[in-house]
């Protein structure tokens, strides 16, 4: 059924949903202040870039500064009341939302009655919602530890010296868009996705579409070899004939190590372009050892790796790629 | 002295009483008047000089000292980057992730009294503390609302921290301290989820446990597992659960996580993550812009692993 807005509002006002609905407003909120602070750098910056002599003796930020003011001001009291502000309003803020809003509790545990759909806490459903696309040792361990790692090799493969300790966009445009798209495109909107457009059974509802746990998804998946009928019948006639039945499996397996290195190579290829667009990306760029080089691209590859197969998905109803006995991708 | 000795005799013991008395009177209020008076200015106090070593006045020494010499102030430089209190460039996501950490180790600490973490007793406790003991449910409320507040503030600081490019030299480290900080603030949410023995959380925990089978290698059902000899009894997801489903050792399992060992490793790397924000220089700005022109030229690229000394 459509146009069902009290499905919305159930999931929208579920006690435990309400902080996905408040990032909901917060990183728009937060994004817009960023920006409103990168934009004045950017235009001190433009500024400073166009005048060398001006350079040398501007105070060099948006905030003022006037000959004599102190650089520095004392922590006690102007940081520490700052910090006791933020203290109390976090405190009413969270007694007002304890006084009006009560933790959920289910029914006792009960493995013989399956929650549907089960979900995971709301700052994993992005995980969870990966499971649609890879299976789970990719979702569940492999994409977490590369999201780790990755995230912790971000200042050692960012040779930019640029915007250290200032919001800036014009200076830093490739590592905030590759961020961006990392943490709002494919995290929260994961997130979103999995709370929000997730039903019973995991099937995609629409919003105001209700959800409606007897619904039945006739979606046909096939794996990439069967879209280009890799079968092996070819492969069997050159093979001794106690290998001929497992043609086949071993015709599919060769097949699909073919579109993972291609994927790998053309996005490396891809983002070594997108990387060289400009002249300063360009200076950058040789600054960074084979190693950063190689790693950067690496785990670019990988993230782009999940919009990808989103899109395999979702679109072209392509479940596995390569396919194997003992792992599918 | 015989007339004073008459008068005194005259006055008799009711009489020397009435005499103690005034004057017990007049030295109480002389005396409580001048100690009421100094109260006034109690930094002059012993008391308050035993507590508080510096007088709590203007001056830019005992300003400095009044954050120095305090055990929780002085995680705090004497004197911060004039612009770095202004909300616009740090968003205070940081102090107020530390802030609700602590929140949380106060309403946490609450709740353990109530709760025992056994599956007979597990859910009759929430169930006891929602309506029998006073300000139960605010307190169990708060620690849910807190934990998730906090979530959003550790990304939202990591989002910060990203845009204004602080991770870059020196703090390179700090950043990766702070990744892990951010994994396990998930991890005392996520171990917290099952606590209730709820549905929600029983489910919950079934589907992040489940993911554990197919680890690479560790896991039952994981790429290459079966092979090297895992089976449910005995793979990563055993290690977590203590069993092979979300039962009573998995539920103690979460509880001693919960309490115990993740907050004091958190607590080890907090320590470590806001020494380092204060050795790598403190607060990362808002920094003076710099332009694409002062670059300076590297002899060839900085390598990030070096080799190690004697090696060719």
């Amino acid at each position: 059924m459509w146009w069902d807005w009290h499905q919305i509002w159930e999931v929208a006002s579920a006690p435990d949903n309400v902080p996905i609905v408040a990032l909901l407003f917060f990183i728009p909120f937060y994004c817009w202040l960023a920006f409103r602070e990168a934009k004045k750098n950017d235009e001190l910056i433009a500024k400073l870039e166009a005048d060398p002599a001006a350079a040398k003796t501007a105070h060099r930020k948006t905030q003022p500064y006037e000959k004599g003011w102190d650089r520095e001001v004392h922590t006690w009291p102007y940081l520490m009341r700052v910090e006791l502000l933020a203290a109390i309003l976090v405190t009413v803020l969270l007694m007002v939302w304890s006084l009006t809003l009560n933790a959920p509790l289910e029914e006792p545990s009960n493995p013989n009655v399956t929650m549907n759909p089960a979900k995971a806490p709301w700052y994993f459903l992005g995980l969870q919602e990966m499971l649609v696309y890879f299976d789970p040792w990719i979702a569940g361990v492999v994409m977490p530890t590369i999201i780790i790692v990755g995230l912790m090799a971000i200042p050692y493969i960012d040779e930019n010296p640029l915007g250290n300790g200032y919001y800036t966009y014009r200076q830093r445009k490739f590592s905030i868009w590759t961020f961006l798209l990392g943490f709002i495109g494919l995290w929260v909107l994961m997130i979103v996705i999995g709370t929000f457009i997730r039903g019973p059974g995991w099937m995609w509802f629409w919003p105001t579409q209700t959800w409606d746990a007897s619904r039945v998804d006739f979606a046909v998946n096939r794996n990439l070899d069967d879209v280009l009928r890799i079968d092996g019948a070819w492969m069997a006639h050159l093979m001794p004939g106690s290998w001929k039945p497992f043609s086949g499996l071993i015709a599919r397996g060769i097949f699909g190590i073919f579109p993972v290195t291609f994927y790998f190579l053309a996005s490396g290829y891809f983002m070594n372009w997108l990387a060289n667009r400009t002249a300063f990306s360009r200076k950058i760029y040789k600054r960074m050892s084979l190693l950063q080089t190689v790693t950067m691209l690496m785990l670019l590859a990988l993230m782009l790796s999940l919009p990808l197969k989103i899109l395999l998905r979702l679109v072209f109803r392509i479940h596995y790629v390569w396919e194997t006995p003992w792992f599918s991708v | 002295m015989a007339e004073d000795n008459g008068e005194q005799k005259r006055k008799g013991l009711l009489g020397k009483f009435k005499d103690d008395a005034e004057g017990l009177k007049k030295y109480v209020s002389e005396k409580g008047k001048e100690q009421l008076e100094g109260l006034k200015e109690p930094e002059k106090t012993q008391l308050y000089r035993s507590i508080f070593r510096f007088k709590h006045d203007e001056t830019a020494r005992n300003r400095a000292l009044s954050v120095l010499s305090n055990v929780f102030f002085h995680l705090h430089p004497a004197k911060v980057n004039r612009d770095a209190t202004k909300y616009s460039y740090t968003w205070g996501m940081g102090g107020i992730t530390f802030y609700l950490f602590i929140v949380l180790t106060f309403t946490g600490v609450l709740l353990m009294y109530y709760y025992h973490p056994s599956k007979v007793q597990a859910f009759r406790d929430i169930l006891y503390l929602e309506n029998d003991v006073p300000f139960g449910k605010l307190l169990r409320n708060m620690h849910r609302w807190a934990a998730h507040l906090m979530i959003i503030a550790v990304w939202l600081h990591m989002f910060r921290v990203f845009l204004t490019g602080s991770y870059k030299k020196p703090r390179e480290f700090n950043w990766c301290v702070g990744v892990l900080l951010m994994v396990l603030t998930m991890l005392l949410s996520f171990t917290g989820y099952l606590l209730p023995d709820d549905q929600l959380g029983f489910w919950a925990v079934t589907v992040g446990t489940n993911m554990a089978r197919a680890t690479p290698l560790l896991g039952h059902e994981g790429p290459f597992g079966p092979q090297l000899g895992m089976t449910p009894y005995n793979d990563v997801r055993f290690a977590l659960l203590g069993g092979s489903i979300v039962d009573a050792n998995a539920l103690l399992r979460a509880y001693i996580w919960h309490c115990i060992a993740i907050p004091l490793i958190a607590s080890i790397f907090m320590a470590l993550h806001f020494w380092r924000v204060r050795k790598d220089g403190g607060i990362s700005g808002p920094a003076p812009v710099m332009l694409e022109s002062e670059i300076k030229d590297e002899k060839g690229p900085r390598p990030v692993i070096m080799k190690p000394s004697g090696m060719q």
